[in-house]
């Protein structure tokens, strides 16, 4: 392990300068970006391609009783207009979810949530689409909403999923995990125990680009070629495949730039299957984007969960168990994106980073009429509501036992020596070394300096705070064993060919959307074969082109596309040893690999270099040699890996408007090895941002008919650099036991790790007003009604 | 991509131009000056017009800042970034440099403009606060001429102003008034968002003693009459943290905010007394040259 927190980074190569493998390097992707030559899906223009727009639902919850699209029609530029009731006809009204529910495509019965697709049209341009919507009339008998999470379950409440048979109750399904009679046993010799109520709100992904896609069936040949804002190219040609009947190798996903996802694009949304349809009955290409309001409102949100959380620890300060009920809202349609075998997603790692006797979980999860989702939200499958949980009961617990919150932490901490670490509820963590990182974020913090800082102030009557979180994230889904999303398992292919001048290409399964695959993958194969990463060329995002895998999302690239990337090359690296030992007549067992050459052990100045082996791969070999440089795999993962992390957060509360000012963040992270650090800090940079966006401002609310209220980006806010300081990042470094390179997982660690430093670092600055807790998100005037003694839930 | 409706689309030349055409056009055409409020609420579909009259060649007539011995005069098209880089404004009125930098982000700023924030007449409109601070008043003119009115009678509730179907706000006037000064506070849930609550005050002061002041409020309820009971409390007293306190408190009193996405109607309240007390305190520290 080296730790190299917060000094500059010098244990890499400069990859701009000597480029080959690891290291520092500009992105690959960027001049494209930087130049406004990406090409997104509504960047595509096809010849003769027309436009769909979608007709929603106006109400939370109602009936059906008539659609007439006969105006609409008739208007001029009008092609086709199709209903739910027209979908039904052919079987294709409804479609599976990730999580093995239903969801409407067009609703045929009821609207079920505002912003529910109840019909589309498809035109000539997308002006006249959007004009003709306003064209067709629908009748809705308006039902109750359920709206309250919290009375979803009564029995008084409107049945919502009626179209299920013998439904009676907005139930979506229970979920348990640990051993409640350990845990019962430890609370009941604790000598303190907290309980604390908390909610993580519902927030949604708003990534710049809105979800679309353009659907080409061609009737000839029967082919469909669907470009499309998918995280998951594979897994979506294989569910088109399931729901519109068409033969899989018929179908090419392809996923062109991307510009962001945050796990909005994991699902299948109804209007891919709009757009698919629309083009099947047309025999036109048909293009689809949403419009910003139609991405907020009805495409998957994030968290949503209640969370009572009880946490029992001696009196000084050893924690012992950790419980917690949860009550999850689901909205209409379970549309989680998680594994089959985790209907919760991973929160069942909610005990933490630390050593603790017993946990148990028991969750219900509910149907509302709010949007559908539930999905990972750079959250690794929930694991940021896990964190937020562990790490503000811990320092619930610190209030009460008035103990330093750092202190705490070191005293419980899992430790170096007990990594594997199997948790009370059944989790492997691979490896970590957490009191370091903990150690690198204090100083760079120079946290006693800061303590002191806070008590003259205080003297003074400001309100300073400091918060800190340890993280344990659990990414890179996953073992085949445990983990499948609709029977796929989560394995993920590679491909590597060698060209004769030596330049190569990889091929992946996963698809950037902005982490920067074209230039980390590069530079995973350079440092095993040896060609500089400007010479490897990086193929992701098209089925046709890339072999299987199951996506990019939950910090799942670099665990396991990444390693697919490590192994083919190493693969290709002992076909190019043969092809040397040929070369240079001696035996395979005589050849030592430099990066990038063999050479025959005691006379390196015999040797070839893999660009020489590349030519004579494609030349002449000796019999027995198979030709060609290429190579292909599939790899599953062993486990998941488990970055982690220590961040503290500064924040300076105006006592008179209760605005909160972030004004230090500092970030240790371990992700283990570090392919291109700048891109890691990066990742992290952005994670944060996000962090401190859901615990100030972000959260998408509703009236009490259901009416949402985050429709537009006025509304639901975002957090700008304006909102962020200068961010103060450093890393240790403990490998992954099992990744082919010791890498793990860090897309997400900063949007899980941050938000409880932040709400810890308010509750912090609060202290004199002797407050424990107050929920997301802390806007002024939230935060003003806690500080005046009515703190109140956001739902 | 939001689309509004189909609308006809024609670039007025002179300001006659444009009133001609409203005349002719009637309530079906709106001009667009920034179209920083009118396109978003046209691209929504809450707002459809057939036909928009665009009035952005008529800056060059009607984008200025005009000092004169008595009153400042501001063109409707003057932009809210050439009012934030005024030095005539920072000289005279500071408050427009304080309020202009919170005003949306830079990309709004480069186009709004003052006749379009007042003619909107949002009831968070920034530049409304201010005007109503400094007791301003809009030249209105129509195909008859031109008239000026208060903002009292400028603003006739939100969304809803004095100017008719054919008419427009040409320019904006400010008296000046010796001994004075003016700041602007402002909370709001992020950078470039609208205002949670908003204070503009204006104090002029003689001998030590304050002689005069005007408060305008934005996003708690209609605010055009610069809250005559703080002027009549505050007149005749020396300046001290207990009046702006006082001033704080018949702001908060005056005032009638909502419970919204934003924040509780009580916060907004508690917020219109604190941002009166510091935009006071602000202000006459102004007027004593200093910053604080
Ligand atoms: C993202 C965003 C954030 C914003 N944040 C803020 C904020 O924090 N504070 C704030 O105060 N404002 C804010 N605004 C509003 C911004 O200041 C607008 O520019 C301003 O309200 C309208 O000015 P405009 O020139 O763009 O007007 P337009 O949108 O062109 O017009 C608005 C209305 O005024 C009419 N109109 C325009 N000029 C005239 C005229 N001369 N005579 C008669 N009628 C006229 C138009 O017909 C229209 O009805 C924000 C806007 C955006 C988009």
């Amino acid at each position: 392990m080296t730790a190299a927190a917060g000094g500059r980074v010098t244990a890499f190569v400069d990859n701009d300068i000597r480029p080959v493998g690891r290291g520092r390097m500009l992105r690959k992707e960027d001049p494209r970006f930087i130049r406004g030559r990406g090409r997104f899906v509504d960047d595509l223009q096809l010849p003769g391609m027309l436009h769909l727009a979608i007709l929603r639902a106006p109400i939370a919850h109602g009936r059906i009783l008539s659609v007439d699209i006969t105006a609409a029609e008739a208007h001029p530029k009008v092609k086709l207009v199709v209903t739910g009731v027209m979908l039904a006809e052919r079987s294709l009204a409804w479609m599976p979810t990730l999580s093995g529910d239903v969801q409407a495509v067009l609703a045929t019965d009821k609207v079920r949530f505002q912003g529910q697709e109840v019909a589309f049209v498809v035109a000539e341009d997308r002006y006249a689409a959007r004009d003709a919507l306003e064209l067709i009339a629908v009748e809705y008998e308006q039902l109750p909403a359920v709206v309250d999470v919290r009375t979803a379950l009564d029995r008084s409440a409107p049945v919502i999923r009626d179209d299920v048979e013998g439904k009676t109750d907005n139930h979506c399904f229970d979920w348990e995990t640990g051993d409640k009679a350990a845990t019962d046993a430890a609370f009941a010799r604790a000598d303190v125990a907290v309980s604390q109520e908390m909610v993580y709100p519902r927030v949604h992904p708003a990534p710049l680009e809105t979800c679309g896609a353009v659907a080409d069936y061609d009737a000839v040949d029967g082919t469909l070629t669907v470009w499309s804002t998918t995280q998951a190219p594979h897994a979506h040609r294989t569910l088109f495949a399931i729901v519109a009947g068409l033969p899989e190798h018929k179908i090419r996903v392809i996923s062109p730039d991307i510009g962001g996802g945050f796990g909005n694009k994991v699902p299948i949304y109804p209007g891919y299957i709009c757009a698919i349809v629309g083009s099947l009955l047309t025999g036109k290409p048909v293009k689809w984007t949403e419009d910003r309001s139609e991405n907020l409102t009805s495409t998957a949100f994030a968290r949503d969960y209640i969370m009572h959380g009880e946490i029992a620890a001696t009196r000084d300060g050893k924690i012992l168990a950790i419980r917690t009920n949860v009550l999850a809202d689901h909205g209409a349609f379970n549309g989680v994106a998680a594994p089959t075998k985790y209907p919760a997603g991973f929160f069942g790692v909610f005990t933490g980073s630390y050593d603790i006797e017993a946990a148990h979980c028991a969750m219900t999860a509910v149907y509302t009429n709010k949007a559908p989702g539930g999905v990972a939200y750079s959250c690794s499958f929930r694991i940021t509501e896990a964190v937020y949980l562990v790490e503000r009961l811990v320092d619930c617990l610190a209030y009460e036992l008035k103990m330093d919150p750092v202190e705490l932490r070191l005293r419980n901490l899992i430790r170096p020596e007990q990594f594997p670490y199997t948790t009370k509820t059944g989790w492997v963590y691979d490896s970590g070394n957490y009191e370091p990182t903990l150690r690198a974020a204090l100083r760079i913090a120079d946290y006693e300096a800061l303590r002191r800082e806070q008590q003259d102030r205080r003297a003074r009557g400001e309100l300073m705070g400091i918060g800190v979180s340890f993280f344990t994230e659990a990414v890179g889904a996953g073992p085949r064993k445990d983990m499948d999303i609709m029977g796929l398992a989560m394995a993920d292919g590679s491909e590597l060919r060698i060209h004769p001048t030596g330049t190569a290409v990889l091929r992946v399964s996963c698809q950037t959307q902005g982490q920067g695959h074209e230039t980390t993958f590069a530079q995973i194969v350079a440092e095993e074969i040896g060609i500089p990463p400007a010479d490897i060329r990086v193929v992701h995002g098209d089925t046709d082109q890339t072999p299987f895998g199951l996506g990019t999302y939950g910090s799942r690239s670099t665990p396991v596309s990444g390693a697919a990337a490590a192994l083919v090359a190493r693969k290709v690296r002992e076909k190019a040893r043969l092809i040397a030992s040929a070369m240079l007549e001696v035996s395979v067992a005589d050849l030592v690999w430099e990066k990038g050459s063999f050479y025959v052990a005691g006379d390196p100045a015999a040797s070839v270099t893999i660009r020489d082996i590349a030519m004579r791969a494609y030349g002449d070999l000796p019999d027995g040699i198979e030709g060609g440089l290429e190579a292909q795999v599939c790899y599953n993962p062993e486990n998941l890996t488990n970055p982690n992390g220590a961040y503290i957060c500064v924040v300076d509360v105006d006592p008179g408007t209760a605005v909160v000012t972030v004004r230090r963040f500092i970030a240790v992270d371990d992700c283990g090895v570090r392919i291109n650090p700048m891109i890691v800090e990066g990742q992290v940079h952005g994670g944060l941002t996000d962090g401190v966006g859901m615990a100030l401002m972000e959260m998408i609310a509703f009236d009490e008919d259901g009416n949402c209220l985050g429709g537009s980006l006025m509304d639901y806010l975002i957090p700008t650099a304006l909102e962020v300081p200068d961010w103060e990042t450093g890393f240790t470094e403990t490998p992954s036991p099992h990744h082919p390179i010791g890498a793990k997982g860090v897309g997400e660690s900063a949007t899980v790790g941050s938000p409880p430093a932040v709400v810890n670092a308010v509750v912090d600055a609060l202290r004199p007003y002797a407050l424990r807790h107050v929920d997301m998100p802390l806007t002024p005037s939230r935060l003003w009604e806690a500080m005046s003694g009515n703190p109140r839930p956001p739902i | 991509m939001q689309v509004p409706v189909p609308f006809d689309y024609e670039r007025a030349t002179s300001v006659e131009h444009a009133i001609g055409l409203l005349a002719r056009l009637g309530p079906s055409a709106r001009l667009v000056a920034g179209g920083h409020s009118l396109l978003p609420m046209m691209k929504l579909r809450l707002a459809n017009f057939e036909y928009l009259i665009d009035i952005n060649d008529l800056h060059n007539k009607l984008g200025y800042v005009k000092v004169e011995p008595t009153q400042i005069r501001i063109g409707a098209m003057t932009r809210h970034r050439e009012l934030l880089e005024s030095p005539e404004l920072l000289r005279s009125f500071p408050i427009f440099h304080d309020a202009e930098r919170v005003i949306a982000d830079p990309l709004v700023r480069n186009r709004g403009t003052i006749g379009g924030s007042l003619c909107q007449a949002d009831p968070s409109e920034d530049l409304c606060a201010v005007c109503t601070t400094l007791d301003a008043s809009c030249v209105i003119r129509g195909l008859d001429g031109e008239r000026v009115v208060r903002m009292a009678d400028f603003y006739r509730g939100p969304y809803e102003t004095a100017v008719g179907d054919a008419e427009m706000l040409t320019e904006v006037r400010f008296p000046l008034r010796p001994h004075g000064s003016s700041a602007y506070e402002k909370v709001g849930r992020r950078v470039g968002d609208w205002a949670v609550v908003s204070c503009g005050a204006a104090v002029w002061m003689d001998d030590g003693v304050i002689t005069d002041a005007r408060v305008g409020l934005a996003a708690v309820g209609p605010n055009t009459t610069g809250i005559p009971a703080i002027s009549q409390a505050l007149r005749g007293r020396p300046p001290s943290q207990d009046l702006y306190a006082e001033a704080g408190a018949i702001a908060a009193d005056y005032c009638t905010p909502v419970t919204d996405q934003r924040g509780s109607a009580e916060y907004k309240r508690h917020l219109a007394a604190e941002l009166t007390r510091r935009a006071m305190r602000r202000a006459v520290a102004r007027v004593h040259g200093r910053e604080l």
